[in-house]
């Protein structure tokens, strides 16, 4: 870890633990933080750089991707993404196929490198597990088949 | 508000699993109305935050990819006993939070 992500780091956990003492959750403050840029940007690699700051990244087989090869109902897709890599500081979820790809993005540096959740996904596509260990990007994807969109109507 | 999520902790060798599942309909403001043909207007999660004590153990981020009624599970080393908080924020400054003991 460099310094500029240590000092960013812990203004971060300074900034939610006044929040929290103080009994509340100002959204400004916390909105501050929200990447926004990210989940406007329209393909996976603009996406990724505004989200974890490059859009450069090698392959891994050691990121574990579960989810279904076929989706039935594209507004639920259960993924769980694992790897047995050190460091794990956050791991990433992107669609390719949707129309922004930016699903949503885990700090797991202070937590086992395991995440799970349901995305949605509009059609047949690539789900992408982006891992940040060591300040250095890996990823992983995986397609699933939707037979039914979830977004959109 | 107050029973928007549910939460199962649960300890094993040092490491606690997580289970969480939140109500909140995460539109992503790309859906239109069937009856008016009017966008339904962004309404999502954007901020997860759990804490063991007063230790932030995760935070995701999320946009309105992530399915109605968010299922979310991590794992975190831990034991029996802390007493754990998860809270999100959404698009429109709304938020919950909901503590529980670590089984």
């Amino acid at each position: 870890m460099n310094r500029r992500t240590l000092l960013k780091r812990s203004l971060a956990v300074g900034a939610a633990g006044v929040a929290a003492s103080a009994g509340l959750l100002a959204p400004g403050q916390v909105l501050a933080a929200y990447p926004t840029a990210a989940f406007e940007a329209k393909d996976t690699a603009s996406a990724l750089s505004a989200a974890v700051g490059s859009g450069s990244y090698s392959d891994s087989a050691d990121i574990k991707i579960k989810a279904p090869d076929i989706a039935e109902n594209g507004a639920v897709v259960p993924v769980t993404v694992s790897t047995s890599m050190g460091n794990v500081e956050s791991v990433t979820l992107l669609v390719d196929a949707n129309n922004s790809p930016m699903v949503g993005s885990f700090d797991l540096s202070k937590a086992e490198a395991f995440v799970s959740t349901r995305i949605k996904m509009g059609k047949t596509g690539n789900v992408m597990a982006v891992v940040k260990s060591g300040g250095k990007l890996y990823a992983n994807q995986k397609e699933v088949k939707v037979t039914i969109g979830g977004c959109g109507g | 508000m107050a029973k928007s999520i549910k939460i199962r902790a649960k300890a094993k060798g040092g490491v606690v699993t997580v289970k969480a599942l939140m109500n909140h309909p995460m539109e992503t403001g790309l859906r239109k109305d069937k009856k008016t043909g009017k966008l339904i207007p962004a309404h999502h999660i954007q901020e997860v935050t759990a804490k063991a004590g007063d230790n932030t153990v995760m935070t995701a981020v999320w946009g309105g990819a992530i399915s109605k009624n968010p299922y979310l599970s991590f794992k975190y080393p831990g034991g029996k006993g802390d007493s754990l908080t998860l809270s999100w924020v959404d698009n429109k400054g709304n938020s919950d939070s909901m503590t529980t003991a670590v089984k």
